[in-house]
């Protein structure tokens, strides 16, 4: 049904150049904090404390795949040239967003064009420099925005998530 | 800061949750939903068998998932007084939507009431009377007795006019068969109220007088017909954002041309293609934008209106497809009445049309070739014509409403597949009430009757019209000056003594004073003036039936308690009529107290059975466990009969030529274009310098009365936007953000600043019955022939008056989906 293989623009291509990066440099390391049954016992979820990519890589708006908390949840890693809220980085312009579409799940591209990530699913659209603001569409929460912290050696990691991503009843599903 | 939920997992429904059918609460398009409730200390798990939906849940979900749910929702509400878990998700089954939420319904569990979770708090729990000086609660009896008292002192004084009435006339939520045949009954078989109001127009009359004076019914055709039709032509209306999973899972596939095998199965014998399609709508919406991006520019041509002038457009289409020989000429001569002297009547040359309209002669003759020009073979077009409030909100709405039914029929694009002459709708249906007739036509107007001091007790039935009104400065100022009269003369005496304070509400009525009683499930801003508020049920709270926009009938199960003591309106209605059958006993009139018999309802099913099983067509065959067998599917109405456990319905009407006129032939009606109506906007639109067209958008259902108490919307539309062209805002030296007061003749009203590329030079869009922020301010008090307003064709000027709140926080990016490059 979706017509992705249709959607070729200037964003979806960066969006594909991005990936190839993150291949590249696929080094992620992931440290579980606890284990599966103290996890079971807490109110929220345990995040993993998940290693990025460096400051380095990053080019403004080229957008990085990444994959957060787990390799079945894809997201993008942006730095928009622009301080925004909830930016990280020397630049507070480093953002990081889930790229399954919260309404049904397709996958979103970026739009460097105006700084938007993008559904063909049905056309619904999020602000990437406004926290993952939806600004039209048809999903029922804004778009799930991933917590980041960047260390002394400009590592960035990924540790923690605003909202439910699409498709899981937990954001950590595997323990 | 933009809100999130911060809600990182979710309890399962276990496999043994119970399930209920529901038809989403909002649009008219009817989604159907599951509810699933379940015990608050059990749970589900991850495993197959462990769970209400029989999958792995512990995997990620792919693309359209009918298993996933997110926190908007779940809920936790109150089931026989204990609560429990509750989700409530789009129903991958259902032939309308076929698994899909809008913004909207997939926000129904969180727009439940409850006190565990604190969302909509504000829901009546309880009945409220003035006394000493405020509103307080009391009892059902007490507050029931008293308006049963003054209903009868006002019928004693003034007659059955001195009661008026503004009640839904709609179905779902809000409405639905049992609960307008609860106050149809009331006001129009035990009494007879003339001076009545529907929900979103000043008298009690149709939106589309013209089409059911021609024979045809408004919703004549399926959903499915969208799939098949070679080309649609909408005029009016944003499908996208509001019929948005009729448009979603409908229309797309045929652009798309994902619906063709289904084309040449279900038609055989012609050739088919993909669809094209023609918008009328002076402006550019997001339905044009995707349209485009489905199925390429080529295929979608928007005809950029002048405002209020699509009756010379209509006519001047009907004028060439004749002129062109593509009508369906054995079908005219057959099935219909009047043709000649119609097109006559209604002549408009392109270059004509051109003129008024303002759109190029080459469109609209492409526009005639798309509609009509036959297929290969000779095989006629299948064409379905499609409408909504741009035309029934817009200008002269009956004669514009005749002029696309009779290009229908001069193309015969009614009754068969792939085509029809449909309005889109805006609420689910659900009416069946005794006959209005007696109200005559045209119906009185009701807001004029109150501004000018007549009436002594108003009832309001689930409506706003501080919100959703025209002429609306002016009513709501007045509307609180007269029952301010009858508050300050029942604050003076003591509450307990009833008999003194009949004589000085009557009193205070004669002064001038009014009455008024609201009936809603949550505060309203015309219910802060009311003297008595009734807290009612909504669906989901009771069991509900209703229809939508291809007339599909389903049963919405009760899933949770009504707050409070708060009741089904139909049930609400049933009491008020035992009040007044005491009321009136006690004073003597026995005559009076027998037309209040036959309310001896317990429940919404007896109102049911009692209305909708004996007075709609087909209701003979419908039962509630029919009707819950049915599932979310439902069938279609008519319902013709019951076979092998299943209701039988019909998927659309006219197939057989045969329509609703005493001849069986459908009408042509001349329809010529008369300028503006009222003609007072003529004067208007010279005066001032911006259109200020109105409707809704996406996010925002009905006058807001959940999203305003909803974060997730709220704070992206605390004011009311109004889209304007970047141009436009560089002249008035705007930012988007800021705040801005529209003003004109008739009053003022504020809005929010949304820079819209789309938007032409000259036009703006804000939205209609904004709670804070009414359109209806500006909207003049004139109506059509028959009492219908114009809320489209409106002028004004605007001026900054300074910020919205927080308005950094909002992103004004534009709206549009950006297509292929
Ligand atoms: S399209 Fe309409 S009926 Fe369907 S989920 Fe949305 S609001 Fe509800
Ligand atoms: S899946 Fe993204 S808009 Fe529907």
């Amino acid at each position: 049904m979706p017509k992705c293989d249709r959607l070729v623009d200037v964003g979806r291509r960066q969006f594909l150049r991005g990936g190839a990066v993150a291949a590249a440099g696929a080094a992620a390391t992931t440290v579980a904090p606890s284990g599966p049954a103290k996890a079971a016992s807490r109110a929220r979820v345990d995040y993993p404390s998940t290693r990025l990519a460096n400051v380095k890589d990053l080019k403004v708006d080229v957008p990085l795949d990444i994959e957060y908390p787990d390799a079945d949840s894809p997201g993008v890693l942006l730095k928009l040239g622009q301080r925004v809220p909830g930016g990280v980085g020397p630049d507070g312009d480093i953002v990081a967003y889930s790229t399954l579409c919260p309404h049904k799940g397709f996958g979103l591209t970026y739009s460097a064009a105006d700084k938007t990530l993008n559904c063909p699913g049905h056309y619904s659209r999020f602000d990437a420099e406004m926290e993952g603001q939806q600004i039209w569409g048809h999903s029922n929460q804004n778009l799930p925005m991933f917590t980041l912290r960047i260390d002394d050696k400009g590592d960035i990691h990924g540790e923690g998530v605003d909202e439910l991503i699409y498709g899981r009843t937990s954001n950590v599903i595997k323990g | 800061m933009t809100y999130k939920r911060a809600t990182d997992q979710l309890p399962i429904p276990p496999k043994n949750a119970t399930v209920k059918n529901v038809t989403c609460d909002f649009c008219i398009v009817g989604c159907g939903y599951k509810a699933y409730t379940w015990p608050i200390n059990t749970q589900g798990g991850t495993a197959p068998g462990e769970n209400a939906f029989g999958v792995d849940l512990s995997e990620q979900q792919g693309a359209l998932s009918g298993e996933w749910y997110n926190p908007a929702m779940y809920n936790i509400v109150e089931q026989d007084g204990k609560p429990i878990h509750l989700v409530v998700m789009p129903d991958k089954d259902c032939v309308v939507n076929e698994g899909l939420n809008s913004v909207r319904g997939g926000r129904m569990a969180e727009t439940r009431f409850s006190g565990q979770m604190g969302t909509m708090t504000d829901r009546l729990t309880s009945p409220m009377v003035w006394r000493y000086s405020q509103m307080l609660p009391s009892s059902w009896d007490d507050a029931l007795s008293l308006t049963a008292d003054v209903t009868r002192r006002v019928i004693e004084e003034w007659g059955e006019d001195g009661v008026l009435v503004t009640m839904f006339d709609h179905g779902g939520a809000a409405g639905g068969y049992e609960n307008t045949w609860g106050t149809g009954k009331l006001y129009f078989e035990a009494m007879k109220i003339r001076n009545c109001r529907i929900h979103n127009r000043p008298a009690y009359n149709s939106e589309v007088h013209a089409t059911r004076d021609m024979g045809m019914g408004e919703l004549n055709n399926a959903y499915e017909d969208a799939e098949l039709a070679d080309t649609i032509f909408c005029v009016g209306a944003n499908p996208l954002e509001t019929q948005t999973n009729y448009f979603l899972a409908h229309w797309v596939p045929n652009l798309r041309g994902t619906s063709m095998d289904k084309k040449k199965a279900m038609i055989p014998g012609e050739e088919h293609a993909p669809a094209k399609i023609v918008f009328v709508d002076p402006r550019r919406t997001v339905s044009i934008n995707a349209c485009e991006a489905e199925a390429g520019k080529d295929n979608v041509l928007h005809l950029p209106i002048k405002p209020g002038t699509d009756l010379v457009l209509l006519n001047a289409l009907l004028t060439e497809v004749v002129a062109q020989g593509w009508h369906a000429q054995d079908f005219i001569g057959r099935n219909t009445s009047g043709f000649d002297a119609a097109l006559a009547a209604n002549k408009t040359s392109i270059d004509e049309a051109a003129s008024a309209t303002g759109l190029k002669a080459a469109d609209i003759r492409k526009a005639a070739r798309w509609i009509a020009e036959p297929k290969a073979g000779g095989k006629a077009r299948r064409t379905m014509l499609c409408y909504e409030k741009g035309l029934i909100w817009g200008n002269d709405n009956y004669r514009t409403n005749s002029a696309i039914a009779n290009l229908s029929f001069a193309t015969q694009n009614v009754g068969r597949k792939g085509t029809g002459c449909v309005r889109l709708g805006g609420h689910q249906e659900g009416y069946v009430r005794p006959s209005d007739a007696f109200i005559g036509r045209p119906a009185p107007y009701l807001d004029e009757i109150i501004l000018s001091g007549g009436g002594g007790i108003h009832f309001i039935w689930a409506t706003d019209t501080f919100k959703s009104g025209l002429n609306a400065s002016k009513f709501r100022r007045e509307y609180r000056r007269r029952t301010n009269i009858v508050k300050e003369a029942m604050s003076a005496i003591p509450y307990g003594d009833r008999e003194a304070q009949l004589d000085t509400i009557i009193n205070a009525i004669r002064r001038g004073g009014l009455f008024s009683v609201d009936v809603d499930i949550l505060p309203t801003q015309i219910g802060e003036a009311a003297h008595v508020v009734l807290p009612a049920a909504t669906t989901g709270e009771m069991n509900l039936t209703s229809m939508n926009g291809e007339r599909r009938l389903r049963l919405t199960e009760k899933y949770m308690d009504p707050p409070g003591e708060a009741m089904p309106d139909c049930l609400i209605a049933a009491r008020l009529a035992n009040a007044l059958e005491a009321s009136f006993r006690k004073a003597g009139h026995d005559d009076w107290a027998d037309k209040f018999k036959g309310f001896d309802w317990k429940t919404e099913e007896d109102a049911f059975n009692d209305g909708y099983r004996k007075n709609a067509k087909g209701g003979e065959f419908v039962t509630y466990d029919r009707l819950r067998a049915m599932g979310t599917n439902g069938v279609q109405e008519p319902v013709v009969g019951y076979e092998n456990g299943k209701l039988i319905g019909t998927p659309r009407l006219y197939t057989d030529g045969k329509f609703g006129t005493e001849d069986g032939r459908a009408r042509f009606f001349p329809a010529q274009w008369r300028g503006f109506d009222p003609a007072d906007r003529g004067a208007q639109q010279e005066e001032f310098p911006f259109l200020i067209n109105s409707g809704r958008k996406n996010m925002i259902w009905q006058n807001a009365f959940y999203d305003q108490r909803s974060p997730f919307v709220w704070e992206r539309f605390k004011m009311p936007p109004i889209e304007m062209s970047p141009g436009d805002m560089k002249k008035l030296g705007l930012e988007g953000g800021d705040l801005v007061e529209v003003y004109n003749d008739v009053g003022s009203t504020q809005a929010m600043v949304y820079p819209t590329a789309a938007a032409q030079s000259g036009q703006c869009f804000m939205i209609f019955a904004a709670p804070v922020g009414q359109h209806g301010n500006i909207v003049s008090r004139g109506v059509n022939e028959l009492r219908i307003p114009n809320y489209k064709n409106v002028w004004a000027n605007i001026r900054r008056i300074g910020r919205v709140p927080d308005a950094d926080t909002i992103s004004f990016k534009d709206l549009e989906y950006p297509q292929d490059s």
